[in-house]
């Protein structure tokens, strides 16, 4: 019996169960390092006690000669062998020569030197403490702003430690600050290096195969499309003799993007050793000293113009981005800030000139919000040190300032298009859910009794969806534009709904989301749906900007399914209405006794998914000649409308979808150890469409974590050496349970005229809780004149603020100028 | 460097499942199940005891089993996420998570479940502070735990229920 369509419609937005748990729970997920291959090797790396240094000679004598080591790969022989990295900058970042393994200079602690290959991981641990290295130091260089006095210069070759910079500037600012009422100076904002450290360490195995000349990885890279394109000209290798593979990812949030490095050397150790395969996997103290961290970013002289209301006029400031030792995935941070260029805020007159620089710390990678978040904590900062100094209350300040309801869609100053949003709303459910007027009252008589509590709010943006074309504001001659997403959706012969997507997802569940989808599409349950994911550049759906990463998967990624779902539907309906005699019209999608069906409402004849993959598979004689372009396995590739940027304006539409989170945190400062606790918490979240609620939840409470775990615990710290003080999860440690606050959760549904649901890109969170806890933290200051310059707090910097402005020492980072 | 060691033999009970196995001493018990046994459910996340992502339960005790080394269990009975299902079917505690969101990733997923296999069997009905304390030394960096919590009271429920 063919149920009716309106039963099992839209299961899109509904709490479906997620298809991944079957596995996880069940201790079967398939990780990258749960793979064996037959005669592996495994390689260790040898990595520089030194931040800034030159090699003065590499003796691998005593490892080669050790049991069980098969052999050493050195940076010269490397380097012999490959071409250096692309950058994607113009010079002087162009000309950095980026190999995998150090040459003839060290630039972070923890950068590799060399690679043992050997017959087992406690062998490689061997082998490595048998590698002699001789360093000569030289002058490390750990802070963004003596880098670029160019004292003591990273990369010769590039003559300078910077590595981009350009001034974004929109309006008329001149006029807006003649204008102004009140000037306020904000002379240096600090957002500290942290990173999101997924559980699960890079892993990698590789086998370069004589037998066909081709290189095939398994590994939990997060971004393959880009790694084979840097791979293939860095090897020198067409790219489609590189295959990757990967399934299972136990976390990524971008850090997993930049592994390439990595992966490169993994291929020639392997085909050193003959083709052998090669296993690398990543140690915690490893991933700490030398994966990537997320970019550190100083504002200097930042100027802000308000009118006698305290709406914000104007903006100039000086962005100095410290992307660590070498650019990587950079300087592409230098502009996917200005995405979110005004914030949620209204100001149309701006003059950012943004810097980025080298330091001898860790390169720097995407991560869970990516060089927006920075821009967002900035914003938010200058938005509530405007508020206090103008003594304005913080919420009050933002309904002055906030982007309005009826401006959607908004063009921002910089031309990206905001599609959908109520920042207002948001605000009030937050209010709501916190309790606000309440806390307010507790926190007027705790302060009576000495205590220091604040209320902050974080207003952020979640931008989704990315038009590559803003490279080219990076780099005019840079060949990207635009984004795409491939997808592919089959009846197997036996009448399977089989659906491939390029994404390699790390817990967002993109198996469930997708059959959601095409269950929606095909009038069937998602159950009767098989996802592959997990990206296999063989499985032919990819496009160049397949992956997991920016906020897409539910605009780019579902589009590419519902396109590829629809694709398949047309066929099917052709081919029923062949199979059936029927007419199109006629013929309704559902299931019957045997499954998913097709069946023709006049007649009541029915025909199964198997009986129609039989006639286009097995049995094709009977289909008519009109009928053979029919496959029953349909790519799609969705294409986002973007043009390309206005490169010497930067100006375009940078971003497609723009979800928004509204966090509001009380904070209290203890009066013995200054360490801030969190007293309650509440997150508002409106990404458009919610395809699957409690996963959408899910993402909120990670990103939540994530930001409060940033805010409060977590950073990687240097010494002015250069060393990393950081590098195991003791020292930096991850917010636990112990930690965490309860988070009370709202929703707003503002849905996105961009995409096909309504649906925005969601999961990195615009960082909410760094916004929310400073703007706490400055509440609860605001009246021993303490500014928060800092995205990092804790017992130990409160107390030296408390303590500085005691005893008269502290500076006074923040001037207002009064006209009125 | 001095010579190796000689490998030593040890027998331990894994999921119910007796096991003789010959290895080095040096070899960690998390790398005694993953490599030598086959049991890719139990993970390794930090090296150094924090994250809790190789937990195993080692005679009813939770313990991290990349900070151990595999000669410590000899005698012992262990048992892995791959023990918590009975004929096919998910357990109490792993239908508790599904129902509740509460993995993603589910890299650390296998730890949780037995850090909240070990505090259910000695305390049925924990109070929240008591579930926070017992996945203390789990690291999620997906969840923020929220629906961690949740899915330990409803395990909690359930075990109740029978």
């Amino acid at each position: 019996m063919v149920k009716t369509e309106t039963e099992e419609k839209n299961w899109v937005g509904r709490p479906v169960p997620r298809k991944e748990e079957n596995r996880l729970l069940r201790g079967r997920g398939k990780f990258a390092d749960d793979i064996k291959l037959r005669n592996m090797l495994y390689l260790g790396f040898v990595r520089s006690s030194y931040a800034h240094a030159r090699i003065v000679a590499v003796d691998t004598s005593r490892a080669q000669a050790r049991k069980g080591v098969v052999s050493v790969l050195t940076g010269p022989e490397i380097a012999s062998e490959t071409q250096p990295f692309l950058e994607i900058g113009p010079e002087p970042c162009a000309k950095i020569k980026d190999y995998p393994l150090a040459v003839s200079k060290i630039r972070y602690q923890g950068e590799p030197v060399a690679a043992v290959l050997a017959e087992s991981p406690a062998l490689a641990v061997d082998a490595v403490e048998l590698v002699d290295v001789q360093y000569e130091p030289l002058d490390p260089v750990v802070d963004v702003e003596e880098a670029l006095k160019d004292e003591s210069v990273l990369h010769e070759e590039a003559a300078t430690n910077r590595v981009w910079r350009g001034v974004f500037e929109y309006g008329n600012v001149d006029q807006a600050f003649a204008e102004a009422a009140y000037v306020v100076d904000i002379d240096r904002l600090h957002f500290h290096r942290f990173s999101s450290t997924p559980l699960e360490t890079n892993v990698i195995l590789a086998q370069w195969d004589g037998k066909d000349e081709r290189i095939y990885y398994w590994c939990n890279n997060s971004f393959p499309s880009f790694a084979i394109q840097f791979l293939a000209a860095h090897l020198g290798v067409p790219i489609d003799r590189i295959r990757v593979e990967t399934s299972d990812i136990g976390g990524s949030f971008g850090i997993k993007i930049t592994s390439y490095p990595q992966m490169a050397v993994c291929a020639l150790a392997s085909r050193k050793a003959g083709g052998r395969a090669v296993k690398w996997v990543e140690t915690r103290s490893e991933h700490m000293l030398a994966s990537a961290h997320g970019n550190e970013r100083t504002f200097r002289r930042t100027r802000v113009a308000l009118d006698r209301q305290g709406v914000i006029t104007a903006l100039v400031s000086e962005h100095l981005d410290d992307c660590g030792a070498y650019p990587r995935y950079e300087p592409l941070g230098c502009v996917i800030w200005s995405q979110v260029f005004p914030g949620v805020y209204r100001f149309r007159n701006a003059r950012i000139d943004f810097t980025q620089a080298v330091t001898n710390k860790c390169p720097v990678g995407p991560n869970r919000g990516y060089s927006r978040m920075q821009h967002l904590w900035f914003l938010e900062r200058v938005v509530d040190i405007c508020a206090h100094q103008l003594a304005i209350p913080a919420d009050e300040m933002r309904l002055r300032n906030y982007i309005r309801r009826e401006e959607f869609p908004y063009t921002t100053p910089n031309g990206c298009v905001y599609d959908s949003g109520n920042y207002a709303k948001m605000l009030d459910v937050a209010k709501a859910l916190i309790g606000w007027e309440e806390w307010k009252k507790k926190q007027a008589s705790a302060r009576e009794e000495g205590r220091l509590i604040g209320i902050g709010i974080g207003t952020t943006l979640d931008s989704g969806t990315n038009n590559f074309g803003q490279s080219q504001i990076v780099n005019p001659a840079a060949p990207f534009s635009g984004n795409s997403q491939g997808a592919n959706c089959k009846l197997d012969i036996y009448g399977e709904v089989v659906v491939a997507v390029g994404s390699c997802p790390q817990g967002q569940g993109h198996e469930t989301t997708a059959a959601q989808v095409v269950a929606d599409v095909l009038n069937i349950h998602p159950d009767t749906v098989t996802v592959r994911t997990g990206f296999d550049t063989e499985r032919n759906v990819h496009t160049g900007f397949s992956g997991t990463y920016a906020s897409q998967f539910a605009v780019s990624g579902l589009s590419a399914v519902h396109g590829a779902a629809q694709k398949l539907k047309h066929e099917m309906t052709r081919l029923a209405a062949f199979a059936l005699q029927a007419s199109s019209d006629d013929l309704e999608f559902g299931s019957g006794s045997t499954g998913p069906e097709i069946r023709s409402r006049s007649t009541g004849a029915s025909i199964n998914y198997w009986g129609l993959s039989n006639i286009v598979n097995v049995n094709s004689a009977v289909l008519p000649p009109e009928l053979h372009d029919i496959t029953l396995n349909c790519r799609y590739v969705w294409r986002a409308p973007f043009k390309v940027p206005d490169k010497e304006k930067k100006y375009g539409s940078l971003t497609l979808t723009y979800a928004s989170q509204l966090h509001i945190a009380v904070v209290e400062i203890e009066p013995e150890t200054f360490i801030p606790r969190i007293l309650d918490y509440a997150a508002v979240d409106d990404c458009g469409t919610r395809i699957n609620p409690p996963i959408v939840e899910g993402q909120v409470y990670g990103a939540t974590a994530h930001g409060i775990g940033a805010a409060l615990m977590e950073r990687c710290v240097y010494d002015s050496l250069g060393n990393m003080l950081t590098s195991t999860f003791s020292d930096y440690t991850p917010i636990t349970a112990m930690n965490m606050p309860n988070v009370k959760y709202g929703h707003i549904e503002t849905p996105s005229p961009h995409s096909y649901s309504g649906a925005k890109g969601m999961g990195e969170g615009g960082a909410a809780p760094l916004h929310a806890i400073s703007a706490a933290l400055q509440d609860a200051l605001s009246a021993r004149g303490i500014v928060i310059a800092d995205s990092f707090n804790n017992g130990d910097s409160l107390f030296r603020a408390l303590a500085e402005q005691k005893s008269g020492q502290g500076t006074k980072p923040v001037k207002v100028e009064r006209r009125s | 460097m001095p010579d190796e060691p000689a490998p030593v033999t040890l027998k331990l009970k894994v999921n119910g499942k007796p096991c003789a196995l010959t290895v080095e001493p040096r070899r960690l018990l998390v790398e005694l199940l993953r490599e030598d046994l086959d049991l890719t459910g139990t993970h390794v996340g930090c090296d150094s005891s924090y994250c809790g992502a190789c937990t195993v339960l080692m005679n009813g005790r939770a313990v991290k089993s990349c900070t151990m080394f595999g000669v410590q269990a000899d005698g012992a009975e262990i048992v892995t996420v791959e023990g918590l299902e009975k004929d096919g079917q998910l357990g109490p505690i792993q239908t508790a998570f599904a129902e509740a969101y509460g993995l993603q990733c589910g890299y650390c997923t296998p730890g949780l479940l037995l850090s909240a296999l070990q505090l259910l069997g000695s305390n049925p009905k924990p109070q929240e502070s008591e579930i926070r304390k017992a996945i203390a030394g789990n690291t999620c960096r997906c969840t923020g735990y929220q629906n961690v919590l949740k899915a330990i009271r409803l395990a909690a429920e359930h075990m109740a229920k029978g």
